[in-house]
């Protein structure tokens, strides 16, 4: 058996392929970034011409999945566990509408906030939209079920979320894969009206869904993804989700002499759990990510049987797990290994030498100085990396776009004037209709969209916002006399901190865009122009 | 048969071409692999680093416990400090001596060479020089390889093979570099360990 070298995202994106996709949508967001990009260069992807490029963001994204599967086709959609938010409202109602053809959600969810402003667990989605979520603990496993993930979309007629962490997402593995599938036909829905959620109808779908739970969890309890191993010692019942199995498994080489149960399928397995409580003492639930089944399982007045876990404090409330934290909370004795030394220098990531995000903040810092600190709003992507020193320059990050929002805000209260500052792709993600809602009311707000013509944070991915700013912002109905375009370098210093200045003064929307293409790209596609 | 390795360094150092070639040779041995990396705000300069497991038997975590790695192979000297707590007692560092300053923090050359010096099983090596004097100075990182070779459990010929496999498309002539810096960095290995 010939074995491939994958990232638990590139299995992902390979079982998506092989399982007999017509399509991926995606906004890059680390950690998931990859699925798409593993797509992007698959052969037989490429071979039967796929759709295989970014979205604007997760809710077009979402959307246009949806609209495949419509049409009868099997189609993957990804991004990481913020996107879904900016998702959730086709999310969950794709859960009503229910699908024709299979569709797979897979959340790639960043639990100790490796590069991420939060660590909230999609699992919490999964169930909100009533719909199966897989949830894989190796590599293997995210190839095979992303694969089953059709199979079970189509069975259930529901879309599937495939929930993954960092930790599977950016490590390699061995992958045996399979002989892949053909597209499916095209084909309309049976029933023309599936899709239409007026009331009326709306009510007889969700009514569906609440229907089809019990299909759910009839196919979780059967499913070989999920496993209950006995064991000799009932003092305690374990139960692993996902990779938390991996470090469980990890402690006990020779075998657990703990009866535990391997979840990743969920509706988590009730029978099973069901056993576990009746067999043993108390149940120890490991989680990477929120404690969602410690929380449907712990007994609220404290009367049942004891359930611990990240709530109890047997395990960490927040951030990812590892064998020794959960080592620790299987009462293994500790083993801290040599300390580090004091002398060690933390390292904080930062703008790469030479970017043009440095000469605008530079430029900024100087024009705002008659103002003061505290006025400017920024946004997701590298220039959040301005709010350190030595720029020290920002003083919000919330969520793609919230800076031109969230700069109109402060304006409306007073604080004029405000600055927003925005990349490129995250104004084309979410940043267009705040600056319409500025427009609008003539806000006294100045947005500078550092345009570096690439989603750079994530590796350089397109940026649908290539050669269309300054014509949205237009159509938008910004004042073209308020609109500058400025090349941001060294050399150019002084006229920056002129233009800035000049809009600061602006009494009206004012748009700055300082565009130098992002040098990590320039060099990438430098290396591979070489290469041909 | 098992080898846990901590690979260390800066995002944008190249660490990962490390990974790949060990990968490489690991999966021509038939042994299982699993590899845990860092991708995203870290690599834009921050500290980045890689677990690698090998085995013959099933490996479980994709992260290696704390106190259990065999090797901390580093191309920064003082990023290989900083996942000490995973070393284990009969563990090697083996590291570039040449530092990355991208901090004004940086603490002093001497004082960590010092602490490096300090520890029971270490080779300290300057990969950059070695690496120019088989003719590249980009290929340091396989100096740095060949230098910690001999505490992977991993036969040489298939690291070899490794370079070959990861390298091949770019051409005979980097290939036969990334050998020479390769066997340059083990054969120093072999007398100052």
């Amino acid at each position: 058996m010939q074995r491939k070298l994958l990232l638990g995202v590139e299995a992902i994106g390979e079982g998506a392929v092989d399982g007999g996709i017509s399509g991926v949508y995606a906004y890059p967001g680390t950690p998931s970034t990859e699925i798409t990009e593993h797509i992007q260069s698959n052969k037989l992807a490429i071979e039967r011409n796929i759709h295989r490029e970014w979205s604007a963001n997760e809710k077009t994204a979402m959307e246009a999945a949806l609209g495949m599967s419509y049409a009868g086709k099997r189609t993957l959609v990804c991004m990481k566990h913020v996107g879904l938010n900016v998702a959730a409202d086709a999310f969950v109602n794709a859960g009503i509408t229910g699908i024709n053809g299979g569709m797979v959600i897979t959340v790639a969810d960043d639990p100790s906030m490796h590069s991420s402003q939060n660590e909230q667990d999609s699992r919490f989605y999964g169930k909100f939209a009533m719909i199966p979520i897989l949830e894989p603990s190796n590599q293997q496993e995210a190839y095979d079920m992303t694969r089953f993930g059709f199979e079970l979309s189509e069975k259930t007629g529901v879309p599937v979320m495939m929930r993954i962490t960092t930790r599977l997402a950016h490590s390699r593995a061995g992958v045996v894969a399979a002989p892949p599938v053909e597209e499916n036909e095209l084909k309309l829905p049976s029933d023309p009206l599936q899709f239409v959620l007026l009331p009326a109808i709306a009510r007889k779908r969700y009514s569906m869904l609440l229907d089809n739970q019990s299909v759910q969890l009839d196919l979780s309890e059967k499913s070989d993804y999920n496993k209950y191993v006995d064991g000799e010692d009932k003092s305690l019942g374990i139960i692993a989700c996902g990779i938390a199995y991996n470090y469980l498994m990890e402690n006990y080489p020779n075998g657990c002499p703990f009866p535990h149960i391997k979840i990743s399928q969920y509706p988590a397995p009730a029978s099973a759990i069901q056993k576990l409580e009746e067999e043993c003492d108390e149940i120890l639930v490991l989680e990477e990510g929120a404690p969602l089944l410690e929380e449907l399982l712990g007994d609220y007045f404290g009367k049942g049987i004891r359930v611990n876990g990240r709530l109890s404090g047997s395990l960490p409330r927040a951030g990812e797990l590892s064998p020794d934290i959960v080592a620790k909370s299987l009462g293994m004795p500790n083993i801290e290994g040599e300390a580090i030394p004091e002398l060690m220098a933390n390292r904080p990531p930062a703008l790469c030498q030479g970017c043009g995000h440095q000469d605008m903040y530079v430029a900024l810092n100087e024009a705002l100085e008659v103002y003061g600190k505290g006025r400017v709003f920024s946004d997701i992507g590298c220039y959040t990396l301005g709010a350190l020193p030595p720029y020290s320059s920002i003083n919000t990050c919330v969520d793609m776009g919230a800076s031109i929002t969230m700069a109109k805000g402060a304006s409306d209260a007073g604080l004029v004037p405000s600055v927003s500052v925005i990349g490129d792709s995250t104004f084309t993600h979410s940043g267009i209709t705040g600056l319409l809602d500025a427009v609008n009311e003539k806000s006294s707000i100045t947005v500078i969209i550092s345009d570096n013509e690439s989603v750079s944070m994530t590796g350089g991915q397109d940026s649908s916002a290539v050669g269309k700013i300054e014509d949205i912002c237009k159509g938008v109905g910004v004042d073209p006399a308020h609109i500058h375009v400025l090349y941001p370098h060294k050399k150019n210093h002084q006229q920056m901190v002129d233009v800035i200045k000049e809009e600061l003064a602006h009494d009206g929307v004012s748009v700055i865009i300082p565009r130098r293409e992002c040098i990590q790209r320039a060099a990438r596609i430098r290396r591979a122009a070489r290469k041909n | 048969m098992k080898s846990d390795i901590i690979l260390a360094g800066v995002g944008g150092q190249g660490i990962l071409s490390i990974a790949a070639v060990i990968g490489a040779a690991a999966l021509e041995n038939d042994y299982h692999l699993k590899q845990a990396e860092t991708h995203g705000m870290s690599q834009r300069g921050g500290a980045v680093q890689s677990h690698v497991r090998i085995s013959d038997k099933q490996i479980s975590s994709d992260l290696i416990p704390k106190g259990k790695a065999d090797l901390i192979l580093s191309v920064e000297p003082m990023e290989s400090l900083r996942y000490l707590p995973f070393l284990s007692e009969e563990g090697y560092i083996v590291t570039n001596s040449t530092p990355f300053k991208n901090i004004p923090n940086y603490p002093e050359d001497e004082k960590i060479i010092e602490e490096i010096e300090n520890k029971k099983n270490f080779v300290l090596i300057d990969a950059d020089k070695l690496a120019k004097e088989v003719g590249n100075s980009r290929a340091s990182n396989m100096v740095m390889l060949g230098a910690a070779s001999p505490f992977i459990d991993i036969e040489y010929s298939k690291l070899e093979d490794g370079i070959r496999a990861i390298f091949a498309k770019k051409g005979d002539k980097v290939v036969d570099l990334n050998l020479k810096a390769l066997r340059a960095g083990r054969d120093f290995a072999k007398v100052n360990k």
